[in-house]
Parts: structure tokens; C-alpha cells; sequence
């Protein structure tokens, strides 16, 4: 393939305008098919029995009555799921976790599950198996899970990354370490130092629409799963291998998103439903109940961080330090190890120093959310870099420019940076009127950073030119936030024709080679660079058809403003060809024309935000309003404007909710208390402003329209923005998140000394 | 399970008395409903009240108001004459849950539902409202505070259903104003509450006073000695910092995922304190 993916400087006449969304009528009119809408003849209703302990043995599962309850077609227990995972521990986690298998890992976790001809008569089923638990000892903090004389939720484990292998077993997975320099050495050169420890609590992603899906295995082993996804093309090779299927054999198809955030990434009920359906030889519809999605899907991880950073009197920063302790759930993962990473990318640092730990607590297993791990360690990092400027006595945007990143600097974890956009976000936010406005009684001002790092990865498209000269476009990375609008808007750019001859769609696991998931922000990023190699690709045989069409050279054929065009003055006369004129007479001039593109999409572009809040505080409640909100950030190229103004303000809803309310509330028991939406409180509405957003293009040299990925950094910034500002107008540092009115006025009171 | 629709307050009476098993009264149904898809309840009995004769009203009568026992909630706050009486029950009334379930929710179903944190029960609580109850043994009319008696428990006995909430005519120079906490703008259920009716004289000085905290104890408690902070006095600092004190030290709270004990007996305090002043200046009082 010889497709050039660099940054060409074209101007555009499709690309960054702002036609209405291809998916916008079926999903007003509930037309649009969500996981829970797929329905087939003959299927049953699956239903998931869930461990009420945080941690304990399995002694015995005891399914008989269950089987013979009328009505009821399955049951499964772990046996019924065999461990094919051939020594993959990854897989083995994911399987676990789908089953347990000898011990139920936290509350929620999966023991059971049924195929009735009824919802009714499956609950009933569940309540009549019998599990013989065996409670033991269990840990939900992440600090207490540490120590040493912690419940070990498992024994298998062994730190990772230390000097020496350690004798004993741990609920440290993996101690991670990045940076450059010497923190000791910088710290001595500083005229100030900050140095603070902070704890956010566990959020979910809270994505409206709840996991679901249809499985239909049939007696020739060949399955069929419809599923609500953020990649159908890893669900498939998730269930696949779990089920000991050729991929191949198992086509998914994925429906419309509710939301996914990163939480739609792993597979919980998938593998379960097939199993239920091939033990059953029927359909089976498994859709999760809200408490099931907060018990067992999601979460991100909670956190305790401690920060400290140097600066001399002029400003500039000269350590920086921090060391980041990440909850897992109870199976290992790298979420600290992405915090130690993106916690000081901001800035130009002679001397960083990061270490994360990730701990195992008996929580539902961590999922990716938005931006995954940044946010924590962005909320712990700049709310001291604030601290540090005041003690400075130096405008907090001003210490930031001062010590932001620049192209040629090497990040905090390892890469040197090429054209970047935190400097502009922060000059932006700093001109910004939002800055100068007036703030009224009890409110205050926080502004905060944040970085991500973007992913590309495996993407294929193929693109098909109909006979009427319409298009269709059929993608592999599922449309989360507004792709086959945006996507299609590429397509439009690059064949020089109008969006409204396309038509986007998702294609299923087998009409597509593979792709990866929609997720690290790549979706736009990767998808629309396979779009513009497809498109390159097709109009090659455009180009090809309309030679033969005219008897003359190939190489005197260009395509210019979806035409071809006979390019020298010998073919003056010649005229020009429409996409649709080639078309129609593509049957007898060698077939259907289609372009395909199988590509990995290298060089994500890096992506700042700054953010700018105002906070009115309730100094006798702890009650907050959000009175102002604004997102300063770079998109590389804004394909579709309003998609990414709604990533923007997404990301800056979702870290308000997080900064604010949300949080896991576990009992002593190690039963989580809050498994529904009236107490994991999510932003409504009206508890936000319009959060106001401003687009920059630094354009990303390594993608031919310069496009970055633009869903997730918005999440990185708030909770720092967010307690910059609660800081302020309560005039007391807040450490820890959420900080719900009963943190907040509890702060309030202790500086009163009450 | 068997869902009945009777048409007479009798006949509903007869078959509650008459069931067998759990049995329950759909009115609006949000609470009802969540608590059946949630799995907690499995009725065999579902009494529907909504087509019986008059239980759809709001009758203005010569002592004041009577809302039927399946008014929704929203209805309350069309009923100019009630919202010019009673602008604190019908504000609470207006917090339950959300615009959706405003349509649907009815005060009768709240105060049944013995939440401690019902929004509606502690405005009724201070505004004097009673409850008329019809049973087996005829009608009989009690007190809103006596309904409830502990979480999820209410007061009533075997087959009988409270049909309607009495409010009397406002006297002159008064008014009553609700508030509750919640972390969000709407759409919550109350960490803590207060409810204040009061009347004033011609001096601005409070005469009667009755003041009710919602979510601070296992039910709504009407806090006596915090309308005595009051009456006979204007409502200055002292009176005001009193009456947050007296409610503050009244409450029996919880620590539970919706608030601290310590949080609740302050924040008691504070909306005492906010809604007698919304109170005051609505009965005139400047």
C-alpha cells in the first residue's frame, strides 16, 4: 500500500462545515436499533445471579431446582465456560470475571446464569439456586489494600517491576516508573514547594443505555451475537476464544451506542449469553439491569495520589514529583501506569519523577473511562501546580505557559514532542473573556490542563460506488460520537462529491477485515485516514473506467472536483466525466468500482485541553452551582465542528458529574450501596451551564487533513478545573473527590477551626 | 396477581379487608411500580383508586381544601386558590421526583409511602393537614404526623385507605414555605428537610408557629420547641439562630451514601432557618 498520511494543507470544502447527522431521525423517532431492540423468533430471556459478597469461596453451586423449574431451558455455571485460555492471563481475567470460577471476587461479580421462556419465571429460576459461599476477608480502599496486613485477594500475585522479586504475595500487581533527571537535585533548586496527597472515589461511566445483547448459537456451531459495542471485532475474538470458536464462525453485529465512554470495551454478558444459548439450542436476549451495570460493568479506578512540585521564585519548575496508587478491581491492570505516564505531560520538565502502583480491591473489574487514569492524576497535579502558583504569587495561567510543553520537549513519559497544542490552549484561555468576567459572592475561578495521548491502530473501510453513482461507506469502528457523519463528510471531501450522495454505515464482523475498537479517541482519527485511502483507491479506477470510457491514456486522466478531467491540450474536447456518469456506465466498462483500505493508523496527534470554571459555593450547606464553564482545546482538524464542540462538552459534563457527586459507596459489608441513578448522581440538566467551547487546529503532521482525536481529553482537565475553583470560593484546598456538599462544608469548617 | 379497579370507596375498603396475601394501592404507581420491577414487592392484590367517585378532586370546602387521595401531584399546582393558601405544601408537592413524575405522584401515595424523606409530608406536617381514612369501621380523620411510623410502616390497620388530605383555610397573615437538600437541582430524593407555617400579628410578631423536618429521623418529625424559638417574637437573629440550633439538636439522623449525621443536623438547621424566612415575608412579615 502506498498511501502518504501526511499532512497536506489542502483546503477544504466539505471537511468543517456542519450537515445534520445521518443517525439524528431514526434516533429522535426511536426508529434506531439499540442493543435491547434486536429480537429474534423463539429466544429467551437470560438472567445473571450475582455474588452478594465481596469476597468468598465457591464451595458448591447447587443448579437441580433451577433446571427443573418449568420454563427454565439453561443453566450455567462456570463449568458450562471451560477455561480455553492456553496460559493467556488476560484472558483468563476476562473469563473469570465473565464466571467466577472458584472464588466470587467482589459484590456483583457473576456465579450463575439461566435461559428462561420468561423474565418471571428466570428470576424465580434464580432464586432456587443454591451457591455455598465460604465469606472471606475482604478490602474496597485502595490504601488499605496495601498494607501489609490487607485480605490478599489473591495469592498468585507477585509485585511486578521491582528490584528483587518478592518472597511474598502482594495486592500490588505491578509498580510502574517514569520521568528523567533528578527530582532530589531539582528539588534543591526551588525557592517553593507544594507537596500534597489527594484520593478521588471510583466513578462509573454511566452510560444511559445498559449492556445488552442477543446470542444465537446454532446446532452447526456457527453464532450469531448482536450486541451494543464499542467493538464488535474484539467482542468477537473475546467470545470466540472463551467459547472455542473460529472467529470467523461468529459474526457480530453491533447496534447503536448509548453511550460507552470507554466502558463498552469489555465483554461481560457476551460470552454468557452464547454459552446460555448453546446450552439452550435457542436465542437468548441478555440485557443487564442498572444495578447490574454499576455492580459489575465499568468502573474506573479510585485513587490516592500524593504530588509534590518546585519551582524557583521566577516560575519555573524545577521537580516534579508524584506517586500514583490506581484500584484495578480484583484483576491486574495498568491503570496506574497510564496515570504515572500523563500526569506531568503538560509541562517542560528538566527533572519528573512518577511512580504508579496498581492494586487489586475487591470492585468490579476497572474498565477504560474517557481518557482513562488522566483525570485523577490531572485533578492531583494541577490542583498543586495552583497551589504552587499562589505561593509564588504568579498568575496560574501565566506558571503554566511558563512551564508548558513545546514541540522538541521531552514529555515526562519518554517521547519527544512534535507539534503540540497546550502553549495555544493556554494563550486562548488566557485571552478569553471567560478570564475577565466578574465573579460574584462565594464564587470562584479554577482553570486546569489536560493531556491524552490519542491511539490509532487497525482500521479497514471499503467504500462502494453504486451504479446511480451514489456511495456507500462501510467502517469497522463503531460510531460513538458522530463517525459516519464525519466520516462520511471525508469520503464527500475526497471524491469531490456532496454529503448527501453518501451513505455511512457500521459493518458487521464478517463483511469487514478487522478493526479495532472505537476507542483512545481513534475512532474519526484512523477511520478517516482508511476513508481517504479507500477513497484514493476508488478514484484510481474512476479514473481508470473514464480513460477506457475516452480510448485515451490512464495518466491523462486527473480527478478534480468529483469529475475526471482529460488532462493536455490534445484532449481539449474532451469535457468532463461525472462520478455518476462513470458509474452508470460501469457495468460494461469492467464492473462495480469500489475502493478498500486496510491500513495502521501511526501518529495519532497528542491533544491539550485548558478548561476554565466558575464555582458558587453554599458556604453554610457545601452546595455548589456551576455558574460558567469553558473548553479550550485543539482538534487538529474539526472534521464536523458540532461533534467535536459535543465531545468537548461531553467531557466537561461527565468531569463535573465526576468532580462533584458521583462516586462508589460501599458498606462495611463490601456491598456497594449506590447501584442505581438516584444515588450515583449524575448530572442532570439543569446542574449545568452551557459549557461553552472554543476550537483550536494545530494540525497533526501524520494524518493527510491533520485530524486528531478530540473525545477524550475533555475529561482530563474538570476535576482539576473543578477544585481550583471550589478552592477558591470556599478559600480552603479541597483534596479529595467528589466534593459533595458534606466534604465541602466539612473543609469549610475545619479552616474555621469549628 | 389480580388487579381490581372498584368504583366506591366501599368497595375498594371491602376488598383490601377482604384479600388475602400482600395487597397493595395503585395511585400514580411511582412508587409502587419501581418497587415491583425492582424485584422488593410481588403483590397479589392491586387496588387501582384512580375511578373512584371524587378521589380525583380538589374540593375547596367551607373549612379549607380536601385533595383526593389520587390527585397527582402536578394538579396541585394548577389550583390557584390552593397555591395562594398553601404555597409551602404545594412547592413540596411540585420537588417530588421529576416533571414526569409529578404527572403521576400523588400526596397521599408519598405520605403512605413512609419515607422519612418524602418531600410532600413534612410541609403537610406543618401546615396541620389530616389525613381522612376510610375503613371497615367507617371514616375517621387523623393527624398527617400520625400516618407514619417507621420507615416503609405507616399507622394504617388492616383495609383501610386514607381517601383525603384536609387543609384548612390559611388564616390571615400566614404563609408556609418547604425546602429540602439535595446535592442536584432536581430529580433527587431530600438529604435532609424543613417545613415552616407560621402565622404573624399586625406587629410582625409570630402568633403559631409549627415547624417539621423531613429526613432526619425515622419519621418526619414535627419539632415543637423549634415553633416555641418563635412565637412571640419577630423573627430577628436570635430567634433565627434558636430555632437552628433547636432544629439542629432535634434531629436523629443516619449516616448513610446520602449524607453524614453531622451534615444532616446542620443543614436541618439552615433550612429552618431559610424557609421561616420565606415563610415570615409570605405572611407579610417584613
Amino acid at each position: 500500500m502506498n498511501f502518504d498520511p501526511r499532512f497536506s494543507g489542502r483546503k477544504f470544502t466539505s471537511v468543517g462545515t456542519r450537515p445534520v447527522r445521518p443517525d439524528g431521525v431514526d434516533k429522535v423517532t426511536g426508529r434506531a436499533r439499540y442493543g435491547a431492540d434486536f429480537n429474534m423468533a423463539g429466544q429467551l430471556v437470560g438472567r445473571v445471579l450475582r455474588s452478594p459478597h465481596a469476597h468468598a469461596i465457591i464451595r458448591k453451586i447447587d443448579t437441580s431446582k433451577a433446571e427443573k423449574l418449568p420454563g427454565v431451558k439453561a443453566v450455567i455455571t462456570a463449568k458450562d465456560l471451560p477455561d480455553l485460555t492456553d496460559g493467556d492471563a488476560g484472558m483468563y481475567d476476562i473469563l473469570d470475571n465473565c464466571m467466577a470460577r472458584t472464588k466470587a471476587l467482589y459484590d456483583g461479580h457473576a456465579v450463575a446464569a439461566v435461559a428462561a421462556v420468561d423474565a418471571r419465571t428466570a428470576r424465580q429460576a434464580l432464586k432456587l439456586i443454591e451457591v455455598d459461599y465460604e465469606i472471606l476477608p475482604h478490602v474496597t480502599d485502595v490504601d488499605l489494600a496495601m498494607e501489609h496486613r490487607a485480605p490478599l485477594i489473591n495469592d498468585a500475585i507477585f509485585t511486578e517491576g521491582l528490584e528483587e522479586k518478592p518472597v511474598k504475595p502482594s495486592n500490588v500487581t505491578k509498580r510502574s516508573q517514569f520521568g528523567h533527571g533528578d527530582v532530589h537535585q531539582g528539588f534543591g533548586h526551588a525557592d517553593f514547594i507544594v507537596e500534597r496527597s489527594f484520593k478521588t472515589e471510583q466513578t462509573h461511566q454511566g452510560y444511559i443505555e445498559p449492556h445488552a445483547c442477543v446470542a444465537n448459537v446454532s446446532s452447526d456451531g456457527t453464532a450469531d451475537l448482536w450486541v451494543c459495542t464499542q467493538g464488535h471485532f474484539v467482542y468477537r475474538q473475546h467470545c470466540a476464544q472463551l467459547l472455542g470458536m473460529e472467529a470467523s464462525k461468529l459474526r457480530v453485529t453491533s447496534s447503536e451506542i448509548g453511550g460507552g465512554f470507554g466502558g463498552k470495551t469489555h465483554v461481560w454478558a457476551e460470552p454468557v449469553a452464547l454459552a446460555l444459548s448453546r446450552k439452550a439450542g435457542r436465542p437468548v436476549k441478555l440485557v443487564m439491569t442498572r444495578d447490574e451495570v454499576f455492580r459489575a460493568s465499568g468502573p474506573t479506578s479510585a485513587t490516592s495520589i500524593d504530588v509534590k512540585i518546585g519551582a524557583r521564585k521566577d516560575g519555573t519548575i524545577t521537580a516534579a514529583q508524584a506517586t500514583l496508587r490506581y484500584s484495578a478491581g480484583p484483576y491486574a491492570g495498568s491503570w496506574a501506569e497510564i496515570g504515572a505516564m500523563t500526569a506531568f505531560a503538560c509541562y517542560k520538565l528538566d527533572n519528573v519523577e512518577t511512580v504508579g502502583y496498581e492494586v487489586l480491591v475487591n470492585r468490579p473489574k476497572t474498565a477504560a473511562y474517557r481518557a482513562p487514569s488522566a483525570p485523577m492524576a490531572a485533578f492531583a497535579v494541577e490542583s498543586a501546580v495552583d497551589e504552587l502558583a499562589k505561593q509564588i504569587g504568579i498568575d496560574p495561567v501565566d506558571f503554566r505557559i511558563k512551564n508548558a510543553a513545546q514541540e522538541g520537549t521531552r514529555s515526562s513519559y519518554g517521547p519527544v514532542y512534535g507539534p503540540i497544542g497546550i502553549g495555544p490552549t493556554l494563550e486562548a484561555a488566557k485571552n478569553h473573556p471567560h478570564m475577565k468576567a466578574k465573579l460574584g459572592k462565594n464564587q470562584g475561578r479554577g482553570m486546569a490542563c489536560g493531556f491524552w495521548f490519542n491511539f490509532g491502530g487497525q482500521t479497514c473501510v471499503d467504500l462502494n460506488i453504486g451504479m446511480d453513482g451514489s456511495v456507500s461507506l462501510a467502517v469497522g469502528t463503531v460510531d460513538v460520537g458522530g463517525s459516519r457523519a464525519s466520516l462520511s463528510l471525508v469520503a464527500a471531501e475526497e471524491l469531490g462529491i456532496d454529503y448527501s450522495q453518501l451513505k455511512a454505515i457500521v459493518a458487521d464482523t464478517s463483511s469487514l477485515g478487522y478493526n479495532d475498537m472505537t476507542d483512545g479517541s481513534r475512532g474519526t482519527f484512523s477511520s478517516s485516514m482508511a476513508t481517504i485511502s479507500a477513497a484514493r483507491n476508488a478514484i484510481k479506477i474512476l479514473r481508470e473506467r473514464a480513460a477506457q470510457m475516452w480510448d485515451i491514456a490512464v495518466d491523462d486522466v486527473v480527478w478534480e472536483q468529483g469529475h475526471a478531467v482529460a488532462k493536455g491540450d490534445k484532449h481539449g474536447n474532451l469535457g468532463k466525466l461525472s462520478l455518476k456518469e462513470i458509474a452508470l456506465q460501469s457495468g460494461k466498462t469492467g464492473g462495480p468500482i469500489a475502493g478498500h483500505s486496510e491500513l495502521v493508523a501511526d501518529g495519532a496527534g497528542v491533544s491539550f485541553a485548558t478548561h476554565i470554571c466558575d464555582i458558587e459555593v453554599d458556604p453554610e450547606t457545601g452546595s455548589t452551582r456551576v455558574i460558567r464553564y469553558t473548553v479550550v482545546q485543539d482538534a487538529g482538524k474539526a472534521v464536523h465542528p458540532t461533534y467535536v464542540e459535543g465531545q468537548y462538552q461531553g467531557g466537561a459534563a461527565q468531569g463535573i458529574g465526576w468532580a462533584l457527586n458521583e462516586e462508589y459507596i460501599y458498606g462495611k459489608d463490601g456491598r456497594l450501596q449506590n447501584a442505581g441513578f438516584l444515588d450515583y448522581r449524575i448530572p442532570v440538566c439543569s446542574d449545568l451551564p452551557m459549557i461553552d467551547t472554543q476550537i483550536l487546529e494545530i494540525p497533526n503532521p501524520n494524518h493527510p487533513y491533520g485530524v486528531r482525536g478530540v473525545g477524550e481529553t475533555s475529561i482530563v482537565p474538570p476535576l482539576a478545573a473543578i477544585a481550583n475553583a471550589v478552592s477558591n470560593a470556599a478559600g480552603v484546598r479541597m483534596t479529595h473527590i467528589p466534593m459533595s456538599p458534606p466534604r465541602i462544608l466539612a473543609a469549610i469548617e475545619a479552616e474555621r477551626g469549628e | 396477581m389480580r388487579y381490581i379497579r372498584p368504583l366506591s370507596i366501599e368497595d375498594a375498603v371491602g376488598q383490601l379487608a377482604g384479600s388475602a396475601g400482600i395487597s397493595a394501592i395503585l395511585a400514580g404507581g411511582s412508587d409502587l411500580l419501581v418497587r415491583m420491577k425492582g424485584g422488593f414487592i410481588e403483590p397479589d392484590l392491586i387496588i387501582d383508586i384512580k375511578s373512584i367517585a371524587g378521589l380525583s378532586e380538589i374540593r375547596e370546602t367551607a373549612d379549607g381544601f380536601s385533595i383526593g387521595a389520587a390527585v397527582p401531584c402536578a394538579v396541585l399546582g394548577e389550583q390557584a386558590a390552593l397555591k395562594k393558601a398553601w404555597p409551602g405544601v404545594v412547592e413540596a408537592a411540585k420537588l417530588i421526583g421529576s416533571k414526569q413524575v409529578q404527572g403521576r405522584c400523588t400526596i397521599v401515595g408519598n405520605l403512605c409511602n413512609a419515607s422519612p424523606a418524602a418531600d410532600s409530608v413534612p410541609a403537610l406536617v406543618a401546615a396541620g393537614a389530616r389525613a381522612v381514612i376510610a375503613g371497615p369501621a367507617g371514616k375517621r380523620t387523623v393527624a398527617v404526623e400520625a400516618v407514619p411510623i417507621a420507615p416503609g410502616k405507616t399507622s394504617l390497620a388492616k383495609g383501610e385507605i386514607i381517601e383525603a388530605i384536609l387543609l384548612d383555610s390559611q388564616a390571615p397573615r400566614s404563609g408556609d414555605a418547604y425546602l429540602r437538600f439535595i446535592p442536584r437541582t432536581e430529580m433527587d430524593i431530600a438529604v435532609v428537610s424543613a417545613g415552616v407555617n407560621l402565622t404573624i400579628d399586625a406587629h410582625g410578631v409570630v402568633t403559631a408557629a409549627r415547624v417539621a423536618l423531613g429526613a432526619a429521623a425515622p419519621t418526619v418529625l414535627l419539632v415543637e420547641e423549634a415553633a416555641e424559638a418563635l412565637i412571640g417574637r419577630k423573627l430577628d437573629e436570635a430567634a433565627l439562630e434558636r430555632l437552628a440550633k433547636v432544629c439542629a439538636g432535634a434531629c436523629r439522623p443516619i449516616d448513610d451514601k446520602r449524607g453524614t449525621i453531622d451534615f444532616r443536623r446542620k443543614v436541618a438547621g439552615v433550612l429552618a432557618r431559610r424557609a421561616a424566612l420565606t415563610a415570615y415575608a409570605r405572611a407579610g412579615g417584613k
